[in-house]
């Protein structure tokens, strides 16, 4: 054994899509390429106080009368354990809305799953948060709507959430939790970037993700009011370039940009089916949290007689769009076909009616550049009203009441 | 309560540091795939055989100069050869906020 330590093998960042590449790597055999995810998001309920326009939900969202029982997502953890997942982020909806929450979290971790709670934090107080720390807790990313109030509490829809957060991650701070602010930008917002990654260095946060909405499902429906402009895309790139910089060993920054503004389609989920899956409230097994949008395809259940590593390896839904066999042209003969897996099977869907066709989001796309016009144009000229989510299929804002 | 303000976890490591893991940082044995790895937020780390050797001798009790004279012992190697990757790597981590300043208070 060499006597030096390769600082490579510790400094690689490895995300969970990079993570799963990396552990493949050792093992190049087909079984392995559809491994077990590393980490898996667990939407423990669609109820949340906040209506973020953005939602990331479906809009037909889950009854609580369907939502899985304590002792049904305690089964889904240990199977989780015992096929090789390694962390679980509960999410939702709130997770926190959830009255199980502690207890979820205490088994995940007695399970030694590594534990990350995706919140917006409003309905967290000191106590609650303290409970999940003892339980092992050991992550925690509040969502941020803007820098300050007004604009902030307009988005998520709830009279003085942004004061709240505020309070939730100084006491994450004081249990020593790892802080992540979640920043979800959109025309509404981009321009309080550089004063939002000021908050979180103000807070203390170890990390920021600054990510531009993606298209579907809430957003779809309030894609007018949320597209940003190229101006502000151009200069929300320059402001997160240079506080990287800045702020190296200070705060990290993950960013994402929206892909209507890309020539090349992002790598959605890391490849269909390859590294990635999510349990809705209900229980279904889906390759992206989205998918249930893909209405001609049928997503199994923790309820099923399936096991979840059985649906992961041979349900329908999830080798429909696996690899790269399914493609037609331009995606089959192009050369970054195992780059970015043809990017957004739900956008496709959405955008195209068929969930195969090339992603618009790509420049070889026939309808890319209607869709960059279309983008373009709603940037310029959009409606500044949000349609809140909600369970009624949602709620068109009163009116701008910010005067913004 | 004891609280990680950023001066202490952005650590400058040096021969002196006494450092441990953070509480967002968890190194275990990952069973499926036969590998140790060090789980952080929205990531999992593969450190190599002696990186994870390193990583278990982050105690919290031993100072970084303890560490690697430990290291070096084992692997009849000169201190001052290991010395160097050793606190790179550390560093590394520390900038991360994956490594705290983990001597307690008195």
């Amino acid at each position: 054994m060499s006597p030096t330590v390769d600082p490579n093998s510790l400094s690689l960042r490895a995300d969970p899509q990079d993570g799963v590449a990396l552990l493949e790597g050792s093992n190049g055999s087909v079984a392995a390429r559809y491994g077990i995810p590393l980490a898996v998001l667990l939407e423990l309920t669609h109820r949340c106080p906040l209506q973020c326009p953005y939602c990331s939900n479906p809009v037909e969202m889950e009854r609580t009368s369907n939502e899985l029982t304590t002792e049904e997502w305690k089964r889904v953890l240990n199977e989780l354990a015992e096929i090789g997942v390694l962390q679980v982020h509960f999410s939702g909806g709130e997770p926190t809305a959830r009255k199980d929450i502690v207890e979820l979290v205490r088994h995940a971790s007695e399970l030694d799953l590594y534990t990350n709670l995706i919140t917006s934090a409003v309905l967290l107080n000191r106590d609650k948060l303290e409970a999940l720390a003892d339980a092992g807790l050991a992550h925690i990313q509040i969502s941020f709507q803007g820098s300050e109030a007004s604009l902030a509490d307009r988005v998520g829809g709830f009279r003085n959430g942004h004061a709240k957060k505020i309070e939730v991650a100084r006491w994450a701070r004081e249990l020593e939790l790892p802080l992540t602010v979640n920043a979800v930008m959109h025309r509404q917002n981009l321009d309080q970037l550089e004063s939002i990654i000021a908050m979180a260095v103000e807070m203390d946060a170890d990390r920021i993700e600054v990510a531009n909405v993606q298209y579907y499902g809430w957003a779809l429906k309030n894609r007018a009011a949320l597209m940003p402009t190229l101006d502000q895309l151009d200069r929300a790139t320059d402001i997160v370039e240079n506080a990287r910089v800045r702020l190296k060993g200070i705060l990290d920054i993950d960013f994402v940009i929206p892909d209507y503004y890309a020539d090349r389609p992002k790598k959605c989920m890391g490849g269909w089916g390859r590294q990635f899956f999510n349990i809705t409230p209900a229980g279904k097994v889906l390759p992206c949290h989205a998918a249930e949008t893909i209405t001609d395809l049928d997503f199994l259940s923790v309820r099923s007689n399936h096991s979840i590593a059985w649906i992961w390896h041979n349900s329908d839904a999830f080798n429909r769009y696996r690899g790269t066999d399914w493609m037609p042209e331009p995606c089959q003969s192009c050369a970054f076909k195992e780059i970015d897996f043809g990017g957004c099977r739900c956008q496709a869907f959405a955008l195209t009616g068929r969930a195969d066709n090339t992603d618009p989001a790509c420049s070889l796309s026939p309808l890319h550049q209607t869709i960059f016009n279309t983008a373009q144009t709603e940037a310029e000229s959009g409606s500044k009203r949000f349609i809140y989510r909600n369970f009624s299929g949602g709620t068109l804002e009163a009116e701008p009441s910010d005067g913004a | 309560m004891e609280t990680a303000p950023a001066a202490r976890r952005r650590m400058a490591v040096s021969l002196e540091s006494v450092p441990r893991l953070a509480r967002g940082a968890k190194l275990r044995l990952d069973e499926t795939r036969g590998r140790w790895v060090l789980l952080v937020p929205e990531r999992v780390m593969a450190p190599d055989d002696i990186a994870v050797e390193v990583l278990q001798l982050c105690d919290g009790e031993k100072s970084v100069a303890a560490m690697i004279k430990i290291l070096a012992a084992k692997y009849a190697a000169p201190p001052e050869r290991i010395g160097a990757d050793v606190i790179e790597m550390l560093q590394d981590l520390a900038d991360s906020g994956f490594l705290i300043e983990g001597r307690k208070q008195p």
